[in-house]
This record gives structure tokens, sequence and C-alpha cells, in this order.
């Protein structure tokens, strides 16, 4: 892992030559940008980028380093630990969530660096849960002009995905053709097919087709544990080089421990340790792009006289609907060789229960999709869930090329209980860690429970024997929710914060609810959409 | 239980393809490492590590290798010696190199409460019994108090040691898994398609 930053002295690392640079605008502590960005994951790096674009000065720091994939990237699950966040956190609750490599990013491109690709839209109704599907609450946007963010996001990551997807109301072909699909996609199909709900090419962001300096996928399999080959289209190598050409700055290797706050109770910088010592920067506005433990993190560690019980929090919800997904899956055993390391892990889907209404006792949705594990993964998946150990594990894992699995991405409903709140333990920057408190409600376990029984019949439908299932969580959401009132959200529609207006929010943290699909496009789409409405703002001069 | 492994794979080594396509700088400098460069120890003492080797011969049995075993003590050393964390412990747990220290300890005198010998001087059925209680909660040692036994084993000390086996190209290769596959992938993708450069199974069952 680089020691030092290497985003600085007027250039940043080019992500598509080994050794290479890329001329970057810098900017000095004591300048005011108009906006500095805490994180560069799918929430920041999208929005750093558009906020360039419309002229603004922008700086946007991260705690992770700024890797070249083509030199930094080893084809080793055991060494690419490195792009997680592994800082301490403390995990509770009836239902502890596994942190770390499970959800949680630590590079410039934050979770994007080692995310599996997967594009989903939410359906449209469920941002209008409450009132169109009676459950949770809706979104303060309109279904149709996040759909409008979707069709922008997806060409401008050249998502490869089916001439015609499926499920929902009519969109246009995916930008680039769909992959081809494996034999762990086609247990999928298999499954489907014979339950007589349909299936579809997942919609990835890794290229199919060669663009720019990167050449297409090569099936190589190590998608979780970061693209040494670019085909990935993260934040690393998509929204932070397009960043850098519009004029922003990025700072790698850059922890932001506090915003602070002026004497007019707006905010006036923050504060962030860089090359062993505390910085200061200034700014006009501050954007917090941490993810939903990060963000609200850093909001409560920078309580202030004026502020006591941490920033944006007059609502009380600062940390508050932490969300996961569910993630349970089913795995079996299969006669055919399978070898489901190859290709993407997650080549098929069937969305079949994020849009159905009958058949099914919970108000949610859920996705499920074909699965590749590797090793390490696996080992960890078969040990934790079934306690298998000695040569019995080690015959078990011998099965490798023969396992084929479903695994959801199920909604879990916002709860006030579940929350990010501060511990009393810091960290070796003195600041105080998270404490993370989960359990899931009687609607979530219902869903996960009905995704097991069809799963397990879909696998046993496509030829696998042994079938058992497996509990996991995914991504995160919550914690600092938009909304149409100060009295129940943290931000409004444009994550704008209700009690300081030039604090805004910029990440998964947004989401009142997170529906049955992986967040990232959605996250990306939302970004974008902020960053045409701080364009608006800024020409009626509302900023 | 079974104290055989069934190969699958006898004429697959994924290190013949060291200097493939498969294979690019980065990758052999890591595994080079793993190999030739097996950390000493820094972290735990020379007891700790011994009875850490004991547990190891019991969750990873290597018969087969006798002579020359995948470490993996060293590597957790090596993870403890420098405070990596995962990102997350339990509420109730202590800091990692704590829980280690006290697992490992408790491991010992949960033997000795149940069988009145360290775990490295008991047969390996016995140490089996002494792994599957504390796997399950059921100790009758003091030395657990304040460290959930369930918790250790499986969130850390199974974890951790799996995760070592299996980061090792002796594991890849008797699994029949590709290994590094950057810069040159895979092509094909079907039910029972193999690349050449891909393991053949021999005996499946």
């Amino acid at each position: 892992m680089p020691a030092s930053p290497r985003a600085k002295d007027g250039r940043a690392p080019d992500v598509f030559r080994p050794g290479g640079w890329i001329p970057m605008r810098c900017r000095r502590d004591e300048d005011e940008v108009d906006f500095a960005i805490v994180g560069t994951g799918a929430g920041g790096g999208t929005l750093a980028c558009k906020l360039a674009e419309a002229g603004f000065s922008v700086v946007a720091l991260d705690a992770g380093p700024y890797w070249r994939p083509l030199e930094d990237f080893a084809s080793d699950e055991y060494e690419q630990r490195k792009l997680f966040w592994l800082g301490e956190r403390i995990t509770g609750g009836d239902d502890p969530v596994q942190l770390g490599d499970n959800n949680s990013g630590q590079s410039v491109g934050g979770s994007t660096v080692h995310f599996q690709m997967v594009s989903l839209r939410f359906r449209p109704d469920r941002f209008k849960a409450r009132s169109r599907l009676g459950y949770a609450v809706d979104w303060p946007i309109e279904p149709e002009e996040m759909w409008r963010y979707y069709d922008l996001t997806e060409d401008a990551l050249k998502i490869a995905g089916p001439v015609n997807y499926p499920w929902g109301p009519p969109r246009g072909r995916y930008p680039y053709r769909q992959h081809e699909m494996n034999a762990a996609g086609l247990i999928l199909a298999r499954g489907c097919e014979a339950l007589g709900v349909k299936w579809a090419a997942t919609p990835l962001a890794t290229i199919s087709a060669p663009r720019g300096k990167a050449h297409p996928c090569v099936y190589r399999g190590f998608c979780k544990f970061g693209c040494s080959t670019n085909a990935k289209q993260s934040a690393l190598v998509t929204w932070i080089p397009w960043a850098i050409e519009a004029g922003a700055e990025i700072r790698d290797l850059a922890m932001v421990g506090r915003i602070e706050v002026g004497p007019h109770g707006k905010v006036t910088g923050l504060e962030y340790h860089r090359e062993g010592q505390w910085r200061r920067q200034r700014a006009k506005n501050v954007v917090v792009a941490g993810y939903a433990i990060e963000t609200p993190r850093l909001l409560l560690n920078s309580a202030c006289p004026q502020f006591p019980d941490g920033l944006a929090n007059g609502s009380g919800k600062v940390g508050k609907f932490f969300m996961v997904q569910s993630n349970h899956a089913v795995y079996g055993t299969f006669d055919e060789e399978i070898r489901w390391y190859k290709a993407p892990p997650s080549l098929a889907i069937c969305e079949h229960w994020n849009y159905a209404e009958t058949g099914k006792d919970f108000p949610g949705g859920y996705a499920f999709m074909s699965q590749g594990p590797l090793p390490i993964e696996w080992a960890g998946t078969i040990t934790g869930q079934r306690g298998l150990w000695g040569m019995e594990l080690r015959n078990e894992m011998a099965k490798y090329n023969h396992q084929a699995g479903l695994k959801i991405v199920g909604e879990v409903l916002p709860q006030e209980k579940n929350r990010v709140e501060l511990a009393g333990e810091t960290d070796e920057y003195g600041l105080r860690i998270p404490r993370v408190v989960f359990s899931y409600g009687e609607e979530d376990r219902k869903l996960y429970r009905h995704s097991i029984r069809f799963m397990s019949a879909a696998l046993e439908a496509a030829g696998g024997r042994d079938i058992w299932s497996a509990e996991d969580t995914a991504h995160l959401g919550g914690t600092c929710r938009m909304g149409s009132s100060p009295n129940d959200s943290v931000t409004n529609a444009d994550g704008r914060c209700w009690d300081i207006p030039n604090l805004w929010i910029c990440d998964g943290s947004l989401f009142p609810t997170v529906a049955g699909v992986n967040p990232s496009l959605t996250i990306q789409a939302l970004a974008w959409r902020i960053g045409d409405r701080i364009r608006e703002l800024g020409r009626r001069g509302e900023l | 239980m079974s104290e055989r492994f069934h190969e699958r794979f006898p004429d697959y080594d994924v290190l013949d393809k060291w200097d493939s396509p498969s294979w690019n700088d980065q990758t052999r400098a890591v595994v080079n490492r793993r190999l030739h460069q097996v950390p000493d120890r820094r972290f735990l003492s020379e007891a700790e590590w011994q009875i850490l080797e004991a547990v190891c011969e019991r969750l990873i049995p290597q018969p087969d290798r006798r002579d020359r075993p995948v470490p993996i003590v060293p590597f957790i050393d090596e993870k403890l010696f420098k405070n990596q964390g995962d990102g997350y412990r339990f509420e109730a747990m202590p800091p990692m190199r704590d829980a280690w220290r006290r697992g490992i300890a408790a491991i010992d005198d949960e033997a000795r409460a149940r069988w009145g010998g360290g775990f490295r001087e008991l047969p390996a059925n016995q140490q089996d019994a002494v792994l599957r209680a504390i796997q399950h909660n059921d100790t009758r040692s003091a030395a657990w108090q304040g460290l959930s036994a369930k918790r250790f084993f499986s969130n850390l000390l199974l974890r951790e040691v799996v995760s070592v086996y299996y980061a090792h190209p002796a594991a890849w290769s008797e699994i029949g898994f590709g290994g590094p596959a950057s810069p040159r992938g895979y092509v094909r993708l079907g039910f029972d398609r193999r690349d050449s450069w891909e393991a053949e199974e021999r005996y499946a069952r």
C-alpha cells in the first residue's frame, strides 16, 4: 500500500498507465473552495465530477489510497484485503452486521473499487413505498426523475446488459451488450425456467467491448478484490479522472476528523489528517459522502457548542434508520462442472420478487443472482454457516468446482432503533469509533425465509442436491435520511441539511428505503441529480 | 470422521502457471512472499504458538503433506503483530489481540478442565472434543469469562485459519481452483467447459 499520498503537487496517478501521472489542479488549504467533499466513492466521486463540470472549485478527500489497478492489484484474495475499511468498529444488536470486507471500502473510488458491479434500478413504485405500496416511507423525489438519471448514469458507465430487460417499465437497451453467461448463471436460468419466472443477464458495470484505454472484461473472476484490467467501471476509473479533468482536486490518504462551524451556524471547512499532521481546508460548502457508517460518525464527531448533538441533527435522526440488505443464499452440489470462479460472480439475475405483488407475505422485494465466491470466501461461508472443520472441511471444499448458488439482495425495512452511534473508544486519530446496532424486523425475516424457500426450489429444479442455506447481509443504507420535513429527516431532496444550509450529504446514507436491488447505481444517479440541483441553485443565487 | 483427503486433481499444480499469461508480476510478488518468506514469530509467546499449532493441526489436518504442511500460525502471528483487524468486532468481545491471547489460553484451560492435560498433550479425538465444545459454547473453563467461546471459535479462530490456508497455492490446487488469472482470464464458461490452463478433474465423488 502506498505509504504516502500520491495525488499532490499538481498531479494525480493515471489509473490507465503503470507509473503514469495526469495533471491535477491543486488548491491550498487556506483557499476557500466552493465545495470540500468527504469521500470519493459512488456518491462523492460522482458529485465531484458533476460539480467540477459545473464550474465550481472542488476538493474531494478520501481516507484511502489512490491505486493504479494495473500495477497495484494482485489476483489474490488475501492480499487485496487492502481495499476494505478495516478500522475498528463495534457491531451489536440482535443480528450484528459483519462489516469490513462485507460492505466497506477504503480507496479513492470507495466501495466501487471492490463492488461486484451489479447495476440495477429501483422499481419506480419503490420510491413511493408508503403511498403506492403501503409500507415504510416515500422518497422525496419522483420515480420518473430518478429513472431519467438512471438513463444518464447507465450510459456514462457503459453498463453491459440485455437488449430487453424483462421487468418494469420499458427502458432502452443497455449501452453495451450483455456478457456471455457462465455455468453458474445458467443454473439460475434453469431454475427460473422450471419455476415459470423470468430471468436475465445481470446489468453490470464491467465493459463487454473496449472503451478508451480499457479492454473488455477477461472473466478472471476477482471482481470483489479489485479489477486489475480496468474493465470494471468503478469511480476510480470513471468519475475520478473525469473530475480531475474538469478541474477538481482529489486528496488521497486524507482522513477527515471534523467539520468546522463558524459563528453564524454555517460550516466553514474541515479538519483532516494527512502526512502525519492535522490540516484545515476552508470551504464555502462541505459535502459528506462517507457512506452510512462514516457519514453519521463524522457528523456526530463534529459536535460543537452550537450543535452539541452533532451537526444536522436537530431532528435527532442522524445515525438512525440504519439499514443493510439481507443477503441470504442457497447452495447445492451439481453433477456438472460449474467452475464458478470464472467471470463476474453474478452474471444472471431474477427480479421477479421485486415486481410481483402476489404469492408473497412481506411488503418489500428482493432480487436473486447467481454466485461465484473465491476459495477464502467460500471457506468462510462453509465454516461460518455449517461449522465444518477438519478433514470434513477439506473434503467439502474439494467439491468447489461442482457448487452453484443463488443469493438475494433483499429489502430491509427502516427501523429507527437500528443505528450508528459513537462508542467510547477512539481510533489512531483520536476520533471516537462507531458502534453499529442492527436487528431484523419481522417483515425482514418473512422476506428472507420466502427467498430461501423459493431459491431452494429453483436450485433443486436446476439439478442441485445437498441443498443448504446461508445467511448474510450486504450493503449499507440510511442513517441520514432525506425527506420532506425537518422533523423526521436530516436533509431535503437535494441532500441539503435542514439545519445547516451549506452542509450537504451525498451517499447511501440518504436512502429512506433501500429496495431489493444493489445500491450503487442509485447512489450515482442520486449524486448526479444532486449535482444538477446544486448547479441550478447556484444559478439562482440560492447557495 | 474420515481422516483422508480425497484427491480429485492429482495432476494439477496451480504453480505450473507461474510463467504463463495467467500470472502477472504483482501476483508473483505476493505469492512469492507467501511461499518463501514465511514470517517469524513476533507476537505470540512460544507456548501460545505451540498451542495454536496443535489447534491448527485439528482444524486443517494435513496428513497428506507431513513434510511440508501449509504454514498457518506464522501468518496469524503476523496479523496480530501488525494488529491488522477485520474492520469490526462483536460487542462484548475484547479487541483482537486480547481476544486471541485469551482465547488460546482458554483452549488450553478447557483441555485441562475436561481431560486433565494441556491441549497439546491430548490425543486427537480428545482435542477434537475440546474444540467442538468450544464451538458450541459448551465450556467448563472459567477462562471464557468475558470472551464468547463460540464467537472466538467461529469468527476469529476458524475464520482466520481457513483464510490463511485457502490463500495458499497448495490449497488452490487441491480444490481445482484456477487461481490467479490476470491478464489472461478465461474463455470457456459453460457447463463442463474448461480452458487448457484449468485443472482437470480425475476422481469425482
